[in-house]
């Protein structure tokens, strides 16, 4: 048995594979982490590419997407080249369709145990809520970046203003991560991933709500100042400003702060289930 | 290497490990007994940082898991319990994702994974997804995982759960190899594995560790170790174990079996009694007495007996003992 000593110079002079294993910390903890992130994203987008959860997913996205937009939204009869019956209708299709992506995130990663295996790796933990967060927000950036035919249609058609549709697109896209980024929150809560889409739809209708006035209305008791600030939180006024082709740095700030807030409740609440 | 200091894990008002301390050094296999619920996979969650200790410190290489986790996570290669592997990926590309996250890259990273492809004899399923694997491939694929990276410690919770006899042997086999250059850390409920592949054993029980030394020191704990079989042919019993006791060196007889006419008896030493010392006497009184000694035999101690006997709770130690047959 080798004393304490030796055994440390042992490790320091160790041969290729063991200092391989432990990297000079000068290389940079930024890269590092950088690195680190990737590597997590890249292994959640093959995994959902590697299932049908993807192919289903961006099917129906479209599909839906297309009958909100020509026949609930009346496209051809609205007269106007812009897309703004299509956009109309993103917070209540995201409100069944993000939910339904973010519930595996975490659900499924304590369902399996990989978690253990994950938080273990040289990894910190908010590298693996980053890493697998910016691997299913690309993943609906891609089905929103699949509705392309859309501006080519009303390109066609007329002449459409295309900051506007811009504009559209990005609120869309800075929407569907704050959804997400809740459904990350909530699938950190429990292994159960119905359990997980259910609280999260009911946080994502809240959200959409909260400015509502039947929702306001409740609140009559309540401080003028408690009622705005309710407003405030609702998601809806946020996006309508993108579907105008305003973009307002307090809406984008909106949307970051709700992903911000969301992912590091998921850190929280990850942290609080290894504690036990 | 590992350095265990005074851990503690509480879940809620129950203590699930109590004031746990031990220190493992490069070269040390150490196995982790104890029975279910002990606190042998919560002490090894805490040393891999997968979850923080109630109170106490851990500290891998030097490195304190609560302070500066990262450093100390590089060290380690982690097994977990029933073998946790992405279902989505092959093997091939879950051990790269690994690999990746331990910061192999390039050529590397190639020759890492293809090593412990080899090592774990998972040549066969390199291209199948994990879940359509069978229970031990899947367990080795995660084995793989755990030594990718060629740890300088690795800690294994079961690593033989779910394996055939001959995987079994195979992973015992890689352990006490890896185990000459390494510090290991594996649990396990196989008794007979703490003697195959362990340099040192520590038996855990209710979150407090109750043993702590070499198989062979454990095997002493034993009642067993020490005491003297014998095969008399042509006395009774009575007459045998009467004479028996008359012993300075005898505390105990323990009648094994009466034949029509031959008896097998096992006398047991007080304690701290010379080697050998027993076993004279008895040849003494053989001697004496005109004895047909047909066989005269030292046990060894048995690790499952000293297992059983400081594990289980008072109350049914006392039964057992009450229950042993011919006692005298």
């Amino acid at each position: 048995m080798p004393d304490p000593m030796s055994a440390e110079t042992q490790l320091q002079s160790a041969p290729a594979a063991a200092t391989l294993a432990v990297p000079a910390a000068a290389e940079g903890e930024h890269t590092h982490a950088l690195a680190n992130i990737w590597t997590i994203t890249k292994r959640e987008l093959t995994g959902y590419f590697a299932s049908p959860v993807a192919y289903v997913f961006i099917v129906i996205f479209l599909l839906l997407s297309g009958f909100f937009t020509f026949n609930v939204g009346r496209f051809f009869l609205r007269g106007e080249a812009s897309l703004a019956s299509f956009f109309l209708w993103h917070p209540w299709l995201y409100l069944f369709l993000v939910p339904a992506v973010g519930m595996r995130l975490w659900s499924e990663e304590r369902r399996l145990g990989t978690i253990e295996l994950l938080l273990t790796l040289p990894v910190t933990a908010w590298q693996a809520i980053v890493g697998k967060f910016m691997a299913s927000w690309i993943f609906l950036g891609l089905a929103l970046a699949l509705t392309f035919p859309l501006v080519f249609t009303v390109a066609y058609l007329g002449d459409p203003d295309m900051g506007m549709i811009f504009c559209g697109y990005l609120g869309s896209f800075l929407m569907a991560g704050a959804y997400l980024s809740i459904g990350s929150m909530t699938s950190a809560m429990t292994r159960n991933q119905v359990v997980s889409f259910i609280i999260s739809v009911v946080a994502c209708l809240v959200l959409i709500m909260a400015g509502w006035p039947p929702i306001t209305d409740e609140l009559t008791w309540a401080p003028p100042w408690l009622v705005e600030t309710v407003a405030a939180f609702s998601v809806m006024p946020h996006f309508e400003g993108f579907q105008r082709g305003v973009i307002d740095s307090r809406d984008v700030f909106y949307f970051l702060a709700v992903i911000v807030f969301s992912l590091f409740t998921t850190g929280v609440i990850l942290r609080g289930h290894r504690a036990g | 290497m590992i350095k265990v200091s005074n851990l503690v894990k509480a879940f809620g008002p129950k203590l699930a490990v109590n004031d746990v301390s031990f220190t493992v050094e490069r070269g040390e296999v150490l196995g982790f007994l104890g029975p279910n619920g002990a606190g042998k996979s919560t002490t090894m969650r805490m040393i891999t940082g997968f979850i923080p200790p109630t109170a106490g410190r851990v500290a891998v290489g030097g490195h304190d898991l609560a302070e500066h986790p990262i450093p100390a996570k590089r060290l380690l290669g982690y097994l977990p319990e029933n073998a946790p592997a992405y279902t989505d990926m092959t093997v091939h590309g879950f051990l790269t994702f690994v690999a990746e996250l331990r910061g192999l890259r390039g050529g590397a990273r190639k020759k890492a994974v293809y090593r412990a492809i080899e090592m774990c004899f998972l040549d066969a399923v390199v291209h199948q997804s994990v879940d359509t694997l069978s229970k031990g491939y899947r367990h080795r694929t995660c084995f793989a995982q755990s030594i990718l990276h060629d740890p300088p410690v690795l800690i294994l919770d079961e690593p033989t759960d779910g394996l055939d006899p001959n995987q079994k042997h195979e992973v015992r086999t890689l352990i006490r190899r890896m185990g000459q250059n390494k510090v290991i850390v594996f649990s396990t409920h196989i008794l007979e594995e703490v003697d195959a592949a362990c340099t040192r054993a520590i038996i855990i029980d209710r979150g407090k560790i109750v043993a702590n030394g070499t198989p062979q020191e454990l095997r002493q704990r034993s009642e067993l170790a020490g005491a003297v079989a014998l095969r008399v042919v042509g006395v009774p019993s009575a007459t045998l174990t009467q004479k028996l006791r008359e012993l300075p060196t005898v505390k105990r007889t323990l009648v094994l079996s009466e034949e029509p006419n031959a008896t097998q008896v096992r006398v047991y030493p007080p304690s701290r009694l010379r080697d050998g010392e027993l076993s004279a006497s008895l040849f003494e009184l053989a001697l004496r007495e005109h004895w047909k000694l047909s066989e005269l035999k030292t046990e060894e101690g048995r690790l499952d007996e000293v297992f059983r006997s400081i594990t289980l709770p008072d109350t049914t130690r006392g039964a057992k003992d009450d229950a042993r047959p011919h006692e005298r």
